[in-house]
């Protein structure tokens, strides 16, 4: 009995073991000595600290980086306070078919691919698109608009595309929240604002968070809508290690980028996580 | 704010209208690119200049329809094979993780249950790159100490499969443990009670009710791998998936034939939703 | 006389076509313990939720202290209420919960400390107010819940089932507790259950509410001794029921004659009930007297002699099921505790009687 126990949980852990070990640890270890990599000479190699040091000089290099922390950031606040009022609508005040329709309804958009999406902003925001059109058909501008290539645009495409990463965590924890606490925080003399304030946000933190963390990750580490919808100068991270993967081939440098982007999405998580009393565990578990 | 509270006609009524313009927000972006799968036109914007079939079924120059387009369709192909792999990959590793977390206490417990979550908190690009420079690190090693050329380990099809399957596990494993949560381990007992073995009790009893839970996971994780771009891009070789060659043809112009492949995705992951809604409701 | 502390009049709620409150009126003198008691479905909970302003009444007024209360919002009307499953906000810890409706007044922070501490000690748990609610037994949430409400000192409490969740033992002791709870706090008390042991052991008045009406109202004495419909009878305690034509009528005395053939005497305790119509007799299991011989129950007018068909054994509760040798339905009587019928088994042959004024006659129907 003991030694089938053994062997069930050998057979178990081994598929958990090879799988974080080989695709997860070690290629993360790996590509941080290949980022401590100096070429000094032709296929001779040198560790130190050079690549993160041309990070640290090339103003081009820093600017980005805090450009896409700081938009990321304010994507993520931003899809919080559109989603939280549409959460808490599905969650608590609608009933029946009406709930349950409007949450496949949220559900929709993300069933298809994020360059199907952007594709769609695309069509609506360009200079030939729908907006545009419509604008100077209703007088409103004499002349076609230009609403792409521009951060709002960015903007615009990063709150649509993780949208459902904070609406369904939200919806989750909201619809956990008993209608008779709401009702008694009335009843105890509470007003909306302060419920929302001591009653809902508090129990729907862990939604939150876990949301937060969701879509910050997916918007730091966006490609697609930077580089279809935002301008020439309005340059996202990810598009500086692409190039240095792919155009520049200066893998040493492209795996410095990929840390730092790895130390600032895990600063900023496990920050948000102490502030705000939480674990991964909870949150994502 | 719950219905059984009296509230002002003016915040009910503001509060449906900002419901009603997020769901106008989410649909827009989707409805024109369906609609414009039909314009006549060779650009996917206004004027509308009629409708067609032709970006479905057009044979010929300058028309072109999906179904006669042979790049779209071989990267559909190769869209649906890797996103098979990675399903049933990740569907596989994800019960046994799951059972492992569920059924086992064990030093470093916690810890690998954390690190199991973290592929959902590093970014995709990452995933892909550190993937692309160890495999070559490998690779590299084996050309140096024997002169051998694994050529699965550079950027292709296999290394793309790999670099979802790294962060597509940890969503099954969500998938199938919350299920496995909800067993109620007495009925496990009662099989042992009544003559079968441990495994048979497994096979017998804990599947058939996690079914439900596998089912959804592989979906889940079928669509995730065909919508894959991030990861995806690091890895690619010649065989481009579906939105790899979408995103290429994208930054040459956009014509019509993109919102008919759109179009055609959108139908065919509703679907694929609606029917993994219907087994779960079953 | 003083001015009732609550005072609903004609209170009337119709869901669509379903008319859940019919028509009710009734007052609640101040410092008073009020039970209504029904059925799950009766209604007695969307008066408690109209009372609190959760539900806007069809027709009728809810006045509190002589005010109507119908256009104050839920969170300004001057009454306060424990949920069914309490409500506690699991977000705050024991003394947060508490100080909730207090800062909701604006007190000042020292003055909300007091009361809370004050109100912590008048319910017998000084020293909880920094642990977490998941931390609490049952029977202390309990308290908190009601502590939370009489800190605001609200004219009217509301109680609704809050004993349901808990098990029997505790919920025996709750009930003594309440009202205790409620004398000392000198505040109006509204209760609502479907459990007649709590209503009858806690109230000074009960309502008995059937499908949107009060079939009654009283003191818990006269509910269970005369009762007034065939409803309270069959709901309050338990009833022997028989089934019958009116053979005779005598002022309050009547002659019936069960379906089964047993002629029994009731009385109608002025009710309508006249020769030849049906009428159930409703008779308690208490109210019959257990007899060894014929003339151990000589005394009584209605007496049967049977065999015992079954003993149903539960301590201070006990009886005894008996066939008796004219009809088929079984009669279920107390059995004494005195040691006289110790010796009682299956087959032992026995004698039943009671006085036809404990028999209480309705018209059959009337349900």
């Amino acid at each position: 009995m003991q030694a089938a126990q053994r062997l069930g949980f050998l057979l178990l852990v081994t598929p958990l073991l090879l799988w974080l070990g080989l695709l997860i640890i070690i290629p993360h270890v790996d590509m941080f000595l290949v980022s401590l990599r100096e070429r000094v000479g032709v296929g001779e190699y040198a560790t130190s600290l050079a690549n993160y040091r041309s990070f640290i000089d090339e103003p081009l290099y820093l600017m980005t980086f805090a450009r896409t922390a700081v938009m990321s950031v304010m994507a993520t606040a931003l899809t919080l306070l559109i989603g939280f009022p549409v959460a808490y609508y599905i969650a608590k005040m609608a009933r029946g078919r009406v709930r349950s329709a409007l949450f496949l309804l949220c559900l929709v958009p993300f069933w298809v691919s994020e360059l199907v999406r952007t594709f769609g902003w695309m069509i609506l925001l360009r200079e030939t698109g729908l907006f545009s059109s419509v604008l100077q058909w209703a007088g409103l501008a004499d002349a076609p608009v230009e609403m792409l290539y521009n951060d709002a645009a960015i903007m615009v495409g990063l709150v649509y595309t993780s949208m459902l990463f904070m609406v369904v965590p939200l919806i989750t924890t909201l619809d956990s929240l008993d209608d008779a606490v709401i009702e008694a925080g009335y009843d105890l003399g509470g007003s909306g604002p302060s419920i929302l304030r001591e009653i809902v946000i508090p129990h729907a933190m862990p939604g939150i968070v876990s949301g937060s963390i969701v879509v910050f990750m997916l918007s730091l580490g966006n490609y697609l809508t930077p580089i279809m919808l935002g301008g020439k100068d309005s340059l996202w991270f990810t598009e500086l290690i692409y190039s240095q993967f792919i155009v520049r081939f200066n893998w040493e440098l492209g795996a410095a980028f990929g840390f730092m982007l790895l130390i600032l999405s895990s600063v900023i998580v496990w920050g948000t996580l102490r502030v705000t009393g939480q674990t991964l565990e909870k949150t994502m578990g | 704010m719950i219905p059984t509270i009296p509230q002002s006609r003016l915040i009910k009524v503001t509060y449906t209208a900002y419901v009603v313009l997020f769901f106008t927000y989410l649909a827009l972006p989707l409805t024109v690119v369906a609609v414009f799968a039909f314009n006549d036109s060779q650009f996917p914007s206004l004027p509308w200049e009629g409708f067609t079939w032709d970006w479905f079924f057009g044979e010929e120059q300058p028309k072109i329809g999906v179904f006669h387009e042979r790049p779209i369709l071989r990267a559909i192909g190769t869209s649906a094979l890797v996103g098979l792999c990675v399903s049933a990959l990740s569907v596989a590793v994800g019960t046994t993780n799951a059972f492992l977390f569920n059924r086992y206490q064990f030093r470093g417990r916690g810890l690998l249950y954390v690190l199991m979550l973290t592929p959902l908190v590093i970014p995709g690009i990452v995933l892909g790159i550190s993937i692309l420079v160890f495999s070559s690190t490998v690779a590299n090693a084996a050309w140096d100490a024997v002169e051998w050329d694994i050529t699965a380990l550079r950027p292709g099809l296999v290394l793309v499969i790999l670099g979802q399957f790294s962060f597509i596990t940890t969503i099954a494993t969500l998938v199938i443990a919350a299920r496995l949560q909800k067993f109620d381990r007495t009925l496990e007992e009662a099989a042992l009670n009544l003559g079968a073995g441990h495994l048979t009790a497994v096979r017998t009893i804990t599947i058939p009710y996690l079914m439900p839970a596998l089912i959804g996971a592989f979906v889940v994780a079928f669509l995730m791998s065909f919508e894959n771009f991030n990861t995806t891009l690091m890895l690619v070789g010649s065989d481009a998936p579906l939105t790899i060659a979408m995103f290429d043809r994208l930054k040459e112009g956009s014509t019509p034939l993109l919102n008919a492949v759109s179009l055609l995705l959108m139908v065919g992951s509703s679907l694929l939703a609606l029917v993994m809604i219907a087994f779960q409701r079953r | 006389m003083t001015q009732p502390d609550l005072a609903c009049t004609h209170l009337t709620k119709r869901f669509g076509d379903t008319t859940a409150v019919d028509d009710v009126s009734f007052e609640v003198p101040p410092g008073s313990f009020f039970s209504i008691l029904g059925p799950s479905g009766c209604g007695k909970t969307t008066i408690m939720r109209m009372i609190a302003g959760f539900l806007a009444p069809s027709d009728g007024d809810i006045r509190i202290k002589g005010h109507s209360v119908l256009d104050v919002p839920p969170n300004k009307r001057p009454v306060n209420m424990v949920f069914q499953h309490l409500a506690l906000f699991p977000m705050m810890n024991i003394a947060d919960n508490i100080g909730y409706g207090l800062r909701r007044k604006g007190l000042p922070k020292p003055e909300i400390t007091a009361k809370v501490g004050e109100v912590l000690e008048r319910i017998g748990l000084p020293d909880i107010g920094t642990r977490r609610v998941e931390e609490l037994s049952g029977g202390q949430k309990q308290r908190v819940a009601i502590a939370r409400c009489m800190v605001l000192e609200p004219d009217v409490l509301l109680l609704d089932e809050p004993l349901g969740a808990l098990d029997l033992k505790l919920r025996e002791h709750m009930k003594i507790e309440l009202k205790a709870l409620q004398a000392a706090f000198d505040t109006t008390f509204v209760y609502i259950t479907h459990d007649q042991s709590e209503a009858l052991v806690m109230s000074d008045t009960v309502a008995v509410m059937n499908a949107g009406r009060f079939e009654q109202m009283g003191a818990a004495r006269d509910l269970y001794y005369r009762p007034e419909t065939a409803f309270v009878a069959g709901f309050v305690g338990d009833s022997n029921r028989w089934r019958g034509r009116v053979e005779s009528v005598d002022g309050d005395a009547l002659r019936l004659r069960s379906d089964s053939g047993l002629a029994l005497l009731g009385s109608r305790h002025g009710r309508a009930l006249s020769d030849g119509t049906t009428a159930d007799i409703y008779v308690r299991p208490e109210a019959i007297r257990l007899g060894h011989t014929p003339g151990d129950v000589a005394h009584f007018d209605n007496r049967l002699s049977g065999t015992v068909t079954s003993l149903l054994f539960n301590g201070a509760a006990s009886r005894i099921l008996m066939r008796p040798i004219e009809g088929s339905e079984e009669i279920e009587v107390a059995l004494p505790q005195s040691g006289e019928f110790a010796h009682l088994e299956r087959g032992s042959a026995v004698h039943v009687g009671w006085s036809s004024d404990q028999g209480n006659c309705f018209a059959a129907g009337s349900v």
